[in-house]
């Protein structure tokens, strides 16, 4: 890599597609919920592109798309239409697909975030709302398959495009944008970041260039990636094989390929260099929108404290790390798993560790909007109060924290049932200590002779007589207090 | 007793005062249907057990003397282009042989309200696009006048069933003269009200930003009813006007006294027939007996909204007409061996010669490169268009003119000749494109053939041209020239 990054500039652009969670469909009254619904069974004459039916827009799609480009810094201006795109696909029930050409409803906004501790801002070219298609079921391998099956459940839901600027100059800074954006578009509630059932979906335009050239290299569009993960691979092989096909004295064509996960590579789909001609012109059946600017300010007020927002106020409030802070605030469900924590008087770099640590290995981070954090905040408060009072040890925090992960009940239960509690009493300490003292001479000495670290190991006896029970500060004061 | 000329104001009168139920009045119907349609070939379908069904039901609703409004009772027939719930709509058109929408139609769904009769869909042009019926992808429609004429088109079959006697009022459509035109005719009332007077729901598209209903009666009066019923916004179509309604009928006989009538200097086109224009000039003087101020006026850019049409009415064709692939509903070849070559077949096989020449002007000027040079350039000149009408209406209250340059031409005549048979539209195309509201009237007959007078008003005005051509009918009289085969009907 190191070798060819000297010799190429790499270009890359995401073109995103975010389904939007509204209710209904995106010219329809027909809901959206359609992943475990039997096929064809969510939808009506408008979904299905029956003759005679009619689009109506959906409000709260347009908000959704609005509230998207706010988030991404983009200009909403005042006027945006609807435009028809024509191709023939059985997925597609009306022979084009409702979208938008010449007058999105957003532009010319910016994505900041980073890579390696560096600062990074990519472009947005433009965010605009359209419509999903339906989908085929191939019987077999599509090129050979003797028939297909089309659900038009998913036709007509509310989908985002959200085109990049091709800013991005790595594997790393793709996933790293997509990261980003995809945090924002769930913490502003318009997408569900679920990659894999394809209601976030990424393309990747891919060039090189001889570094300090100032013209675009031939791009490829990489479709198919399913994943962070294979954003990232998937990029990172087409890197590798563009500059063997330049290397090689080769030309690249343009054209679509697609990512086989499974064997690690791009495969051609289809030749673009003759573009497929849209015939987009403005969709008669929808009168042009005019998006008023009180309309947009009330929008605007209405948007939540964005990713980077919060890490900064977290940095700032809590003194956490950027690396930690970044972690927290990559997920809403995190960010305000933490916030309640701390709220509940629970110390935040405490709060920190544990999320980043233990809960995230009884269930990892990534997946808490989905299926919820592993302990409740409450719990975690509670158990962090055991440890912070002396009630428990942390290394029986440890252990409960994955009790209470499995059984979901409090953890002041678990220890009281259990008899889990702390020696703090000093009559039976005191016992402890002296058969401690009693027991090894040799070491009572070596302290007394000055060795300090022969009273770690007295300590560690005590714990050990007392099956890990005794408070462990406690018996480090009456050690030395009987030893003085 | 000949109820088949009776309009639905006197019908409804004869259901109220119990002298026919509508039950005995759809059977009258449909006895003029069995005895005609071999001749006219006006319908398509005919829904006989339905018409029966809405009819029993239509005498308990005025029999208990509640909520009987005046279309209670009253048969219609609706073009195939509208969709009705469980009944075959094709649009004229092969490619959706067999196709039974699960839904009405908005404007279906208000006449169903009011209690009227359905008795079937009319046979039209394929996809409302014709000038004569001879498009249909069934069988052409005969004029009731003289039956080895055309009807006119696209609402043919509409205006030859009101005209024979084959139904009291009907629904069309029209894109660029499809009720008015096939009306003049004929010889009874049509109207086309402006865009976004009349929900396009369930209305099988041609050109999204042109199609409009309208009603297509024996008279005035029951074109303003009917208007009535079906005006209005609809929540189901983005491009229906939430402007109020008003009242048709309150201002009906208020007469032309004062108006200001303006006649269009370039709507008497080169190729107008002499019997045609005689019978508009007489016309025109009639309402300025009437007490109407007349005076001539210029709408420069006429010439050109022949062609603009030809470029926007085909563009939204080829994309509306591109869900036509046969695989969901409606005609499928069944040879093609993969996807696209089914496709293919489907196409090639399902639509009619006309429908594929639109097809392929309307995806040129949408294509790549195209786009600017004929959708945009069509698209200014449609404002321009907009603009003259604008002026035009600063100075008069409507316009006049005739509706069509000629009158019912033989079957055959203009078959091999797609731009003469355009060029039949070309003085009502202009309001389509416009945005104004026009109403044809039948104003006397040329060699024995039935001739429209065109009175033009204002976008959202339809009460002002129904003023000006209920004054014109209740003088002139010739709404009461009924079509040989009407006065044959014997009941």
């Amino acid at each position: 890599m190191s070798a060819l990054a000297t010799r190429y500039e790499v270009v890359i652009g995401l073109e995103v597609h975010a389904q939007i969670l509204t209710r209904s469909k995106m010219f329809c009254g027909c809901s959206t919920d359609y992943l475990t619904a039997a096929p064809n069974s969510i939808t009506c004459p408008v979904c299905l592109g029956l003759p005679g039916s009619l689009p109506v827009i959906n409000r709260d799609a347009v908000e959704a798309t609005i509230r998207t480009a706010l988030a991404l810094n983009c200009e909403i201006p005042e006027f945006t239409k609807f435009d028809r795109k024509n191709y023939f696909y059985p997925d597609l029930p009306k022979g084009y697909q409702i979208s938008q050409y010449d007058l999105p409803l957003s532009r010319n906004g910016f994505l900041e975030f980073e890579v390696k501790g560096q600062p990074r801002r990519c472009g947005i070219t433009r965010v605009h709302l359209e419509e999903d298609t339906g989908k085929l079921l191939h019987a077999g391998a599509i090129h050979e398959a003797q028939s297909s099956l089309v659900d038009l459940n998913r036709a007509g839901v509310p989908l985002m495009e959200i085109v990049s600027e091709p800013d991005l100059r790595s594997a790393d800074d793709a996933r790293e944008y997509f990261t980003r954006l995809r945090a924002i578009l769930q913490y502003i509630g318009v997408n569900n970041g679920d990659m894999e059932s394809g209601q976030l979906r990424c393309d990747a335009n891919v060039s090189l260039r001889p570094l300090g050239a100032t013209e675009y290299g031939t791009k490829v569009e990489i479709k198919n990636m399913n994943s962070f993960r294979a954003v990232h691979r998937a990029i990172e092989f087409e890197i590798v094989r563009q500059t063997e096909v330049l290397d090689g004295g080769g030309r690249l064509i343009q054209e679509t390929r697609g990512w086989n996960d499974a064997r690690g590579e791009t495969v051609s789909q289809r030749s673009k260099e003759f573009a497929q001609d849209y015939r987009y012109f403005p969709e008669p059946d929808l009168p042009p929108l005019a998006v008023t600017r009180p309309w947009v300010e009330q929008i605007r007020t209405g948007l939540p404290e964005l990713p980077s927002a919060r890490r900064a106020r977290f940095i700032k409030a809590f003194e956490l790390s950027g690396y930690d802070a970044s972690l927290l605030t990559s997920s809403r469900t995190v960010a305000e798993y933490f916030e309640t924590a701390v709220r509940g008087g629970a110390p935040a770099k405490a709060v920190a560790n544990w999320i980043l640590g233990d809960l995230s290995r009884l269930r990892n981070t990534a997946d808490w909007d989905k299926a919820g954090p592993p302990v409740k905040a409450a719990q975690l408060v509670e158990l962090l109060t055991l440890v912070d009072s002396g009630q428990i040890s942390g290394k029986m925090a440890k252990d409960l924290i994955a009790q209470v992960g499995a059984t979901g009940r409090n953890p002041a239960e678990l220890v009281r049932e259990q008899g889990l509690s702390q020696i703090s009493g000093d009559s039976e300490l005191i016992q402890i200590v002296e058969q401690v003292i009693a027991e090894n001479a040799k070491s009572v000495e070596d302290y007394r002779a000055g060795k300090q670290q022969a009273l770690g190991f007295l300590v560690g006896q005590a714990m050990k007589l007392s099956k890990g029970k005794a408070n462990p500060a406690r018996v480090n004061e009456l050690l030395r207090e009987k030893l003085a | 007793m000949n109820l088949h000329g009776r309009t639905i104001h006197e019908l409804h009168q004869m259901l109220v005062d119990r002298e026919i139920s509508s039950f005995e009045l759809t059977q009258l119907v449909y006895a003029q249907i069995d005895r005609v349609e071999e001749k006219t070939a006006a319908y398509l379908t005919l829904t006989r057990d339905l018409a029966l069904q809405q009819a029993r039901a239509a005498d308990e609703r005025l029999r208990d003397g509640r909520d009987a409004t005046p279309l209670t009772g009253i048969p219609i027939a609706l073009k195939d282009v509208l969709c009705v719930r469980d009944v075959q709509s094709t649009a004229g058109s092969q490619i959706l042989k067999g196709f039974v929408p699960p839904y009405n139609a908005t404007v279906v769904e208000r006449l169903d309200r009011e209690g009227a009769v359905f008795l079937g869909k009319t046979n039209c042009d394929e996809f409302a696009m014709g000038s004569s019926n001879e498009n249909s992808g069934y069988r052409p429609v005969h004029n009731p006048w003289d039956l080895d004429r055309v009807p006119g088109g696209s609402s043919g079959g509409s205006a030859a069933a009101v005209a024979a006697g084959e139904a009291i009022a009907a629904l069309g459509s029209d894109t660029g003269g499809s009720i008015r035109q096939p009306a003049a005719l004929t010889g009874i009332v049509g109207m086309k009200p402006t865009y976004g007077r009349v929900s396009r729901y369930g209305l099988i598209a041609f050109a999204s930003s042109l199609d409009q209903v309208g009603p297509m009666t024996r008279d005035v009066t029951d074109c303003a009813l009917l208007l009535q019923v079906i005006a209005g916004h609809d929540p189901m179509d983005s491009t229906s006007s939430p402007r109020p309604v008003p009242d048709y009928l309150a201002q009906l006989a208020s007469g032309v006294k004062g108006m200001r009538l303006g006649v269009p200097r370039e709507y008497f086109v080169s190729g107008m027939e002499p019997g045609v224009e005689a019978a508009v000039r007489a016309a025109i003087r009639t309402l300025e007996q009437q007490g109407a101020s007349i005076e001539e006026v210029s709408l420069p850019n006429s010439a050109y909204a022949l062609p603009a049409y030809y470029i926007i009415a085909p563009a939204e064709a080829s994309s509306n007409l591109a869900r036509y692939d046969g695989a969901r509903y409606g005609f499928q070849d069944g040879s093609g061996r993969t996807v696209i070559e089914e496709y293919q077949a489907t196409r090639q096989h399902g639509f009619g010669q006309e429908v594929k020449r639109r097809i392929m002007l309307g995806t040129y000027a949408l294509s790549a490169g195209y786009y600017d040079a004929y959708y945009l350039k069509a698209q200014k000149v449609r404002t321009l268009i907009i603009e003259d009408f604008k002026r035009a209406f600063e100075k008069v209250d409507a316009l006049l003119g005739a509706t069509s340059p000629t009158v019912a031409f033989p079957l055959g005549a203009k078959t091999a000749d797609p731009l003469a048979m355009y060029l039949n539209d070309i003085i009502t195309i202009p309001g389509n494109l416009g945005n104004v509201c026009g109403i044809s009237v039948p104003c006397g007959l040329a060699g024995g053939l039935p001739v429209g007078l065109q009175v033009i008003a204002p976008g959202f005005r339809e009460e002002v041209a129904l003023r000006v051509a209920f004054a014109y009918e209740s003088a002139s009289g010739f709404h009461n020239a009924h079509s040989p085969l009407l006065e044959a009907a014997v009941a």
